[in-house]
């Protein structure tokens, strides 16, 4: 199967190569197979019972909640779902594997075949849909904790972890940059949260991402594709954006030298060393992985009708493609605030959509998200769950900027202190004495200001127009309800006329 | 008639009728153990006073009155390959010397649950792989019928231990004839459920799709009482059956009239004992007798039996038992002694490899290796997947010959029991010893056997019934006619 | 078809079992022996046959995602044959 057609890297003889190899921990309360709790953090070897132990005689039984979001990730990711899958043993050696295998699925995994769209805000690449070529189910491994202790040299197994659902997402080898890479990750990682299937939290490890990087370069003779490069323990975007651009500097200096091309040797695998900001090779294996994958005799496969297909797909909702969609074109948000709205989850989204009809002013309604509300959360570290106001009582304060009772910057001051009191609006304008301040009183006390003030109406009448900035500050003096824009028409217009 | 010679049945009824108490029947079993058993060595692991406290709990509560569970007061014994909590559990294998299970396999429990007094636990091949018991770590098990021949395996010690009359029920396992064939060979009745009919949660996985727990006892109706309370559903075993259990106690001694028996032609080769073929075809004639008609079977692919089980059995078996490694449990060698420089594997590589040589036999380094080849990268599709392929002709033969027929008749194994060493230097004639039992497993159909001669030398003949899976229920019946009609099961050792 | 003592290393690699030079002559030996045996079945044709993983006909055995009971991390360690308070422990992973 041939990537979709491409131009080379501006600037540079090659066309860089990437897929992404992202594994999930899905957010049940349960392990894979056994009844064992997920939650993180939690002291070693807390959280096992015999059959995540690998014990003898232990047997696994699989969580219906974990195929069941497996299976709406799938869809979401626009993935074909087949009628029959089964689960395989993938055989190796490893002190986080007790067992000696992980459950996973080889030949005929639970999905295949989708895509997602990437876009870039900066321009940086041009939109484009990445092709997906299957995600599966597996389990996850322990946890290995290198130790130093009386100076020999050994490993802390943790095996709380053991057993945990893994969704193992493949991409095409679609992607074309670094930034592309880091593009398809976070809209993945996004549309993961809508689905509420995972924390998707890098740090955490509940989102894990290996990238495959290769080049195609152009020569004389034609293009050649350099060996494959593996790379591993990249734990945040930065990281991965970092590791990939190191990679592809890295391989091209070292074909420039050696020339080697796909297949003069097996897949090479690298860690990225987040302190040096480089990839090191890792030891060579004894052997090469032949996993020995054959059917698990101990599970069986699992069936799925196309009703519950189709019943699946109706609990998708919304993802955020769709929705920046809809905020463009029902909304007609600019394409910056309609994607900070989406980033910040379902949600705020919801609640942008709710405030946005309760006062009709979708501008109105999307700029203070992106602004005041957004601050504030970020400033408390709170989710728009935990937003002190309703959509109504953020609604009053909105509507009173539109009728005119409130300046922007009125209003954010009224907005701090309904947030601190939790008082309405109208009780806070009250109280902080703001109020709009009526038309013909405010001309009257233009009038008067320019009447007693003949110094800058000349200033202003020899040129200067910004003198009148002195008049607005004696009529804010006065009343501090006054809108500065409003007395400096005013007061403009009035000297105009003399 | 001694106690020990009536049945689990008999002395069921005697308990309860408060003829005889749980303390007076274990402590005649113990005292038979005392007596004999270093002589036939079935036992593995033996706890005299949690055997007897046990038996006191039990007659205490059925003194006052208390609900009992169906095999309260009588003793069990367990082969070693079944966890039981807190009980040293080490298939007879050096790698699992000292392991303690903190959890009972679902079997074990159902047991605790009848107020089965669980008297110790048997002797077997090393991970239930052979058919002699001489691949155990721990010791040799004597036939008690000719203490220089073997018991049969990899169920050797539960066969022993009925034999001998050291306890009137036990469970073993089968997975290429493991509980069959040693009931043959030690004259006792073995039944191998049909595939998913007993859980196998906590039994230490062999080759998990062949693998099932059954009963070994000293005759029929005893078979029924035991597998009454082993069969059923288990939510912790995905391959368990979710079909409904008959009443076989109720209904074993009830004969079936119009029974058809199938002969399989092809089991009637060249290589089977001119005794075993007499013996078979006496209890043929026995059935006839009783009612039955026989029609001659063909199933044309049941001599391919041993080429497919021995491509999956071990492949499953090289993927189970990579769980010991010497990581998390069990034997763990030193390699601090190991020369560093000698060579260039890293230090966790050596810890396997050499935990894992010297933990396990020769045997079960030979499947293992089998295994890891056959699925191994280029071979999945010329070994493993025909295999399976194979497997499902025999499925087809079996199904195809249960069109015409209730039950399969014939022979359970080639020769009666060999002495000890007689074939342990030639791997291949060993396994030929599966020839008549393993297409059971390949299949998921039930089997039973049931003694029906003795040799000129004085050693047992095992007569075979097989059924559709899921016809225990059948199998036992016809099974008890046969028993009814003679008296071999009532034969035991001199000893 | 018969095996060679070089393969029968790199299996016993894979498989990770150490043994001796004696042990691999006569795994060769055994191992050829017995592959030699079972590729009889090679006799049979079975182009339309389907592989029979599973004797028993049943699919989708699911259980309801509701957390049961743990070991304690005593019960869990206590057959290590290496542990400290928390882990189990190993020669290092490199």
């Amino acid at each position: 199967m041939s990537s979709p057609a491409t131009q080379p890297t501006v600037g540079v003889p090659y066309t860089v190569v990437v897929g992404l190899e992202v594994h999930v921990q899905l957010k049940t309360n349960t392990k894979l197979f056994c009844r064992c709790p997920t939650t993180f953090g939690q002291p070693p070897n807390t959280q096992t019972c015999p059959v995540c132990l690998g014990l003898p005689g232990s047997l696994p039984v699989m969580n219906r909640h974990a195929f069941e979001l497996s299976m709406k990730t799938a869809l979401a990711l626009n993935c074909t779902i087949p009628h029959f899958t089964k689960w395989d043993r993938k055989n190796y050696f490893y002190p986080d594997l007790p067992k000696g295998y992980q459950t996973s699925q080889f030949d005929l995994p639970m999905s295949e075949h989708g895509h997602l769209d990437i876009f870039s805000e900066d321009d940086e690449f041009a939109d484009k849909q990445i092709r997906i070529l299957r995600a599966h189910l597996e389990e996850d491994a322990g946890k290995s904790m290198h130790d130093e202790a009386a100076g020999v040299a050994d490993s802390r197994i943790d095996l709380n972890r053991t057993g945990t659902p893994l969704l193992e997402i493949v991409s095409e080898p679609d992607m074309r940059s670094a930034a592309e890479a880091k593009a398809y990750l976070q809209e993945l990682r996004l549309i993961l949260l809508y689905l509420g299937v995972s924390d998707c939290n890098m740090q955490e490890g509940s989102l894990r991402c290996d990238a495959n990087v290769n080049l195609h370069i152009d020569t004389p003779d034609g293009t050649i594709a350099t060996p494959i490069v593996e790379i591993k323990n990249m734990n945040s975007f930065r990281a991965v954006q970092r590791g990939i651009e190191f990679e592809v500097d890295r391989q091209y200096a070292l074909w420039q030298k050696d020339k080697q091309v796909l297949g003069d040797m097996p897949k090479q695998t690298r860690g990225w060393d987040e302190g040096a900001q480089i990839t090191r090779a890792q030891r060579e294996k004894e052997e090469s992985s032949d996993y020995r994958y054959f059917p698990c005799p101990d599970l069986v496969p699992v069936v799925v009708t196309d009703e519950e297909i189709q019943a699946m797909q109706q609990q998708v909702g919304t993802l955020p493609a769709n929705l920046r969609k809809q905020l463009l074109d029902d909304h007609q948000l600019t394409a910056h605030t309609s994607a900070v709205i989406v980033n910040q989850g379902l949600g705020f989204a919801d609640y942008f959509l709710a405030l946005a009809t309760a006062i009709d002013d979708s501008r109105l309604a999307g700029n203070w998200m992106q602004g005041e509300v957004l601050r504030i959360l970020n400033e408390q570290e709170n989710t728009i769950e935990q937003f002190k106001l309703s959509t109504a009582e953020l609604g009053e304060l909105l509507k009173f900027i539109q009728s005119g009772d409130l300046d922007n910057s009125k209003a954010k001051d009224v907005f701090a202190v309904m947030i601190e009191s939790g008082q309405p609006a109208a009780d806070v304008m009250g109280e902080l004495g703001i109020e709009k301040v009526d038309s013909s009183q405010l001309e009257e006390l233009c009038r008067r200001l320019v009447d007693n003030n003949p110094k800058i109406v000349a200033d202003v009448q020899s040129g200067n127009q910004k003198a009148v900035g002195a008049l607005i500050g004696q009529a804010r003096n006065e009343n501090s309800n006054v809108d500065p824009g409003e007395v400096r028409q005013i007061c403009l217009a009035l000297i105009e006329k003399l | 008639m001694s106690i020990i010679s009536k049945s689990a049945t008999q002395q069921r009824e005697m308990l309860r009728t408060g003829e005889l108490t749980s303390v007076e029947l274990t402590t005649v079993y113990l005292e038979q153990i005392k007596s004999r058993e270093s002589t036939v060595k079935a036992f593995v692991h033996l706890d005299e006073q949690q055997a007897l406290d046990t038996a006191q709990r039990i007659d205490t509560r059925r003194a006052a009155g208390e609900p009992l569970g169906d095999l309260a007061g009588i003793p069990v014994a367990v082969k070693d390959n079944l966890c039981s909590q807190g009980i040293p559990t080490t298939c007879a294998s050096k790698i699992l010397s000292g392991f303690i299970p903190p959890y009972d396999a679902t079997v074990v429990t159902k047991l605790k649950t009848a107020d089965a007094v669980l008297i110790g636990r048997t002797n077997m091949d090393e991970f239930a792989m052979g058919s002699s018991t001489e691949n155990s770590a721990i010791q040799v098990t004597n036939n008690p019928w000719n203490l220089q021949c073997i018991p049969g395996g990899s169920s050797g010690g539960s066969a022993a231990c009925i034999a001998a009359n050291f306890a009137p029920l036990a469970l073993g396992s089968d997975t290429g004839g493991s509980i069959r064939q040693p009931a043959a060979l030690c004259g006792i009745v073995g039944l191998k459920p049909s595939y998913g009919r007993v859980s196998r949660y906590g039994l230490v996985a062999f080759a998990s799709s062949l693998d099932q727990i059954g009963p070994m006892t000293g005759n029929v109706e005893d078979a029924a009482l035991l597998l009454q309370v082993l069969a059923g559903h288990d939510s912790h075993d995905s391959t368990s059956a979710d079909v409904a259990v008959d009443v076989y106690v109720e209904n074993v001694t009830q004969p079936l009239s119009d029974l058809t028996l199938g002969v399989v032609d092809e089991h009637y080769g060249n290589g089977l004992d001119t005794e075993i073929r007499s013996s078979v075809q006496e209890a043929i004639r026995v059935y006839e007798s009783l009612g039955a008609t026989i029609k001659h079977i063909e199933m044309p692919h049941a001599s391919y039996g041993i080429a497919t089980y021995y491509i999956i059995a071990p492949c499953e078996a090289s993927s189970n038992l990579s769980r010991f490694d010497g990581a998390h449990y069990g034997h763990r060698a030193d390699v601090s002694t190991v020369d560093q420089t000698s060579t260039s594997e890293d230090a966790l590589t050596r810890m396997y490899r050499s935990s894992r040589a010297a933990g396990f036999g020769d045997e079960v380094k030979r499947r293992i290796m089998l295994g890891t080849y056959a699925l191994s990268e280029g071979y999945y599709d010329a070994f493993y997947l025909k295999a399976l392929k194979v497997r499902r002709l025999i499925r087809q033969d079996y199904d195809n010959a249960f069109k015409d027929v209730d039950l399969l008749i014939g022979p359970v194994t080639a020769s009666s029991a060999f002495k000890q060493g007689e074939k342990t230097s030639d791997p291949m004639a060993m396994y030929m010893e599966d020839l008549f039992t393993v297409t059971a497993n390949l299949a998921g159909v039930a089997g039973i056997s049931i003694p029906c001669g003795l040799t000129d030398t004085g050693l047992p003949i095992g007569v075979q019934l097989q059924s559709a899976p899921f016809q225990e229920d059948k199998l036992l019946r016809a099974a008890y006619m046969f028993q009814n009609a003679t008296d071999w099961h009532q034969r035991r050792p001199e000893f | 078809m018969a095996l060679t003592r070089d393969d029968v290393e790199k299996v016993s690699l894979l498989a990770r079992l150490q043994l001796t030079d004696d042990e691999l002559n006569s795994m060769t030996e055994h191992l050829s022996q017995i592959i030699q045996y079972v590729h009889q079945l090679d006799e049979i044709n079975t182009d339309d046959v389907a592989p029979l993983a599973h004797t028993l006909d049943i699919t989708n055995v699911l259980a309801d995602d509701v957390v049961e009971e743990c070991l304690s991390r005593d019960a869990a360690l206590q057959n290590a044959p290496q542990r400290d308070e928390e882990c189990f422990r190993v020669p290092a992973v490199l």
